[in-house]
């Protein structure tokens, strides 16, 4: 197992992922502007998606290219965390999802504008700018709808309550991550998962939300493949004109 | 051996020329040179020619496209070994974006990009969110300062929505990037 290879699956499954799941939501925001958002957001991850995994199929030198990464491989060979694929649900899981998802991302994304491996420096350097984009925008709606209506502060209290389980496996760093720690290539977890906290603990404050405890046991196994049973629907109509049709190209 | 002749060797000024008049396909006011996109243009001693292209946003649906226009136009004027080459780093910026991409942006109706570049460090652990400092965006209507976001995402990734508070219009503001 190449851990580089490992390492760059992560971080295309992520994109893709969730890309895939916020697109399911074109059409159906709640409100023109938001809707245009989420799909902005679905667009950028899925660009992103398209650099880490053809850098991934390149490392891993058999010859699969993005197109097979994406729509070939079955739900335990796919490498993103389980945030990514928690269903859309009601808007505030939608928002606390995404807001947990862009915390990381961004500081993940700054870590490693100073990877040892120029190729994942350059995606760094060109995801950042767009990574912003979204942090701002869901940390500001968090405000928004946190510091909002009764009915706005509680579902987004019971959605980050719901979702916090799922927020650590990010940090909880295996032999993949510590090698690429170790080669330079990744920033450490400690420091990451005290930039992530750091900002997130900022933002609820000032959404009026608690910060719900550290003490929990964090839910893990998808960096792995060890997926929730939501991943395969999820697959199943992202895969399906690829799997009918093989080979078929527009 | 099969030789390519080309009609005429090509200059490399002379691409940059060509490439001027290649409209950017969602914008069709402002070329992909103005746009920045183009980053180099090399001709080589067996005269094929290389042009090296930069993605605005990662996901822009339009790079395709724009790769295709500017084989097109290319092709048309004779140049006949051609590459076009992606290039990521140093990523894009709407710095690169020339003053006359930006008049012709107001012209057309969307606010061009006001700042340099996005700062990225805004949000950096112990910047206090609201002390962000927002841009001030002239309406390309009516040029009143006076406007408001509406969206951070507009119709195409490099846009975001605002309203002017004097004239009532809507409109495009290309971002910071």
């Amino acid at each position: 197992m190449d851990a580089k290879f490992e390492y760059l699956l992560r971080q295309g499954d992520n994109a893709l992922i969730l890309s895939q799941q916020l697109s399911q939501l074109c059409g159906k925001g709640p409100a023109l502007e938001e809707d245009m958002a989420l799909t902005n957001v679905a667009l950028d991850l899925l660009g992103q998606t398209r650099l880490w995994l053809t850098y991934a199929g390149e490392i891993e030198g058999h010859g699969r290219d993005e197109d097979r990464l994406a729509y070939l491989r079955d739900a335990r060979d796919f490498r993103n965390c389980l945030l990514v694929e928690q269903p859309n649900g009601d808007y505030a899981q939608t928002l606390t999802r995404q807001f947990l998802f862009d915390t990381w991302h961004y500081f993940l994304m700054r870590g490693l504008l100073a990877s040892s491996d120029r190729r994942i420096a350059e995606i760094a350097e060109k995801s950042i700018k767009e990574v912003t984009y979204h942090l701002r925008r869901s940390g500001d709606l968090v405000v928004r709808l946190g510091d909002g209506t009764d009915v706005s502060h509680r579902k987004m209290q019971d959605a980050l309550d719901d979702l916090w389980t799922y927020a650590g496996e990010m940090f909880i760093y295996d032999d993949v991550d510590q090698a690429m720690v170790e080669a330079g290539v990744a920033p450490a977890a400690a420091p990451l998962r005290d930039a992530f906290l750091g900002h997130v603990a900022e933002v609820l404050a000032e959404a009026t939300l608690a910060m719900p405890s550290l003490d929990v046991y964090f839910q893990r196994g998808g960096k792995q493949g060890r997926h929730t049973e939501r991943l395969g629907y999820i697959l199943a109509e992202m895969q399906f004109l690829q799997r009918a049709y093989p080979g078929v190209e527009w | 051996m099969v030789t390519v002749v080309d009609a005429s060797p090509v200059t490399a000024a002379q691409v940059w020329t060509w490439l001027g008049e290649v409209p950017d396909p969602e914008i069709p006011v402002i070329s992909v040179v103005d746009l920045g996109i183009v980053r180099d243009v090399t001709v080589a001693d067996d005269g094929e020619c290389t042009v090296t292209i930069t993605p605005t946003y990662s996901g822009c649906p339009a790079m395709e496209v724009i790769a295709a226009d500017i084989e097109r136009a290319l092709r048309e004027r004779g140049v006949g070994s051609l590459r076009i080459a992606t290039r990521l780093s140093p990523a894009w910026t709407t710095d690169w974006m020339s003053d006359a991409g930006k008049a012709a942006l107001t012209s057309y109706g969307i606010a061009p990009p006001v700042q340099q570049v996005i700062d990225i460090s805004a949000l950096s652990h112990g910047v206090k969110r609201h002390a962000i400092a927002q841009p001030v965006v002239a309406c390309p209507h009516c040029g009143s300062t006076h406007t408001r976001v509406t969206s951070q995402f507009g119709s195409t990734p490099c846009k975001a929505l605002y309203q002017c508070l004097d004239c009532r219009e809507p409109f495009d503001y290309f971002k910071c990037h």
